[in-house]
């Protein structure tokens, strides 16, 4: 299928993109298109206006800064997934961008955008919430920071407003002696996870679990942290059985309805088994870089 | 003649906007009018004739149309020909010389059988071409490969085959 009409705008500047974006009610902004397109070969979007923002050359680059990665609007997927300074800083995005669609996607797809467009099953949702990181948009009234945690609202539906644009997202480093992990199940490599667990794991000398971050992507209308799961596991030697409480408590947290690829109780199962694995994963990796 | 329903439902072509569109398609520079809602895809194919570019789901799950975009393997269905503006494109045209003689990637289908009806070959060559370009060294067992292919999919031959030619290009490029 086709694109609907549109009509469609390259500013060269951001100012021009917000003022663009600001003038039509129905207007989008255009990144990667990777989500985009197919929305709109689908007719499932129809927007007046695509204001696309590729030539907007402050809106390209990684910075790594005051323990921050922050990564700008039109930094494509592969751009980050192969960048060595951010691969230093936090393994986990690379290692969490290789389960992003695929290459030829990746290629194209935008980091920002695929935050923007708010799949709950997406990876770097996930990344984001896990990290705690945040978005920085920017419209007619001015720029403003948004935490991952309000960031996020449900399926497809974020906190940013129409005319705002999303200039950059903002990722922390992995903290010092900090193990990390993520997995997820798909049928075929690079489909949308039918659930995906990450996990930061930090021990103390004595081996116990001192700061310990979990959070899903697949199982709710958005991404979440497993809070209950991070409190059970916390101050523990993560031993068999409090993995297995975890593993449980996370488990709860599903609510996605049954649906063609699973059931909510296989999801509950893949979800627990993941957590499980991905806790004791990043906490092997801790004590080798502690 | 139009009934007025039909007329409130779809925009006039008339209303239909344009740009001019400067890119490089095979070397060759290209500067053309197209419609900004013209997919990349539909620009190859029936604006320059270049139809190696298959066109199989239209929205990035087959792979069949997938071209080098400034040498980046990408979805020329994903791709507004606005969004190529002022790229390098490549097509499977591209590939082989011009005396006819195939690239190897193209030779080590032929050898290993690798295709039937031939209508994903093109995507999945310019797929592999792309990521041989990369400096990223390739994992070439079976199930690396298989990831490598995941966004091309072959309806007819099963990936044995297509899975054995990956290999085998990357033995005549020299990339084992």
């Amino acid at each position: 299928m086709k694109p609907p009409l549109f009509r469609y705008q390259a500013p060269k500047t951001l100012k021009e993109a917000v003022i663009a974006l600001a003038s039509d009610p129905d207007a989008m902004v255009l990144a990667g298109g990777q989500s985009l397109l197919p929305a709109l070969n689908f007719r499932l979007a129809s927007p007046s206006l695509l204001v696309d923002i590729q030539h907007i050359d402050e809106l390209k680059g990684i910075s790594i800064a005051h323990g921050q990665i922050i990564v700008k609007a039109m930094t494509r997927h592969r751009e980050l997934e192969l960048d060595e300074r951010v691969r230093q800083a936090n393994p986990l995005i690379a290692e969490t961008m290789a389960h992003v669609a695929h290459i030829p996607i990746r290629n194209r797809g935008t980091v920002v955008g695929s935050l923007c467009h708010a799949d709950g099953a997406a990876e770097v949702p996930l990344v984001l919430i896990l990290l705690g990181g945040s978005v920085v948009v920017e419209g007619p009234s001015g720029r403003r920071e948004i935490e991952a945690d309000k960031f996020f609202r449900f399926h497809l539906s974020t906190a940013r407003r129409r005319d705002e644009i999303a200039v950059e997202a903002r990722f922390p480093v992995l903290p010092a002696g900090s193990g990390w992990a993520f997995d997820e199940l798909t049928r075929r490599h690079g489909d949308y996870a039918i659930a995906g667990v990450g996990a930061v794991v930090r021990l103390d000398a004595g081996g116990h679990a001192n700061d310990i971050r979990l959070a899903a992507c697949g199982v709710a209308s958005r991404p979440i942290r497993l809070l209950e799961a991070e409190k059970l596991l916390s101050g523990t030697a993560l031993g068999e059985a409090e993995l297995k409480a975890a593993g449980k408590a996370a488990a709860d947290l599903v609510s996605a309805p049954d649906d063609m690829h699973a059931t909510n109780a296989y999801r509950r199962r893949v979800v627990a088994a993941l957590v499980r694995r991905m806790v004791a994963k990043a906490a092997a990796r801790a004590r080798t870089r502690q | 003649m139009t009934s007025r329903r039909l007329k409130r439902r779809f925009a006039e072509t008339a209303e239909d906007p344009t740009l001019q569109v400067s890119l490089t398609v095979n070397g060759e520079l290209i500067e053309r009018t197209a419609s900004v809602r013209m997919l990349l895809s539909d620009f190859l194919r029936h604006e320059l004739g270049l139809t190696g570019t298959h066109v199989g789901c239209e929205h990035g799950i087959c792979g069949c149309c997938t071209v080098l975009i400034d040498g980046k393997a990408a979805r020329s269905c994903l791709t507004l020909v606005a969004q190529a503006d002022g790229t390098e494109v490549t097509t499977i045209e591209a590939l082989a010389a011009e005396d006819g003689k195939l690239h190897p990637i193209q030779q080590a289908f032929k050898e290993s059988h690798a295709l039937q009806c031939g209508y994903c070959t093109p995507g999945m060559i310019m797929n592999i071409f792309g990521r041989f370009n990369e400096p990223e060294p390739l994992d070439l067992s079976d199930q690396g490969i298989r990831t490598m292919l995941s966004g091309n999919l072959c309806r007819c031959t099963g990936y044995v085959n297509i899975v054995a030619a990956v290999r085998r290009a990357a033995q005549l490029l020299g990339r084992v």
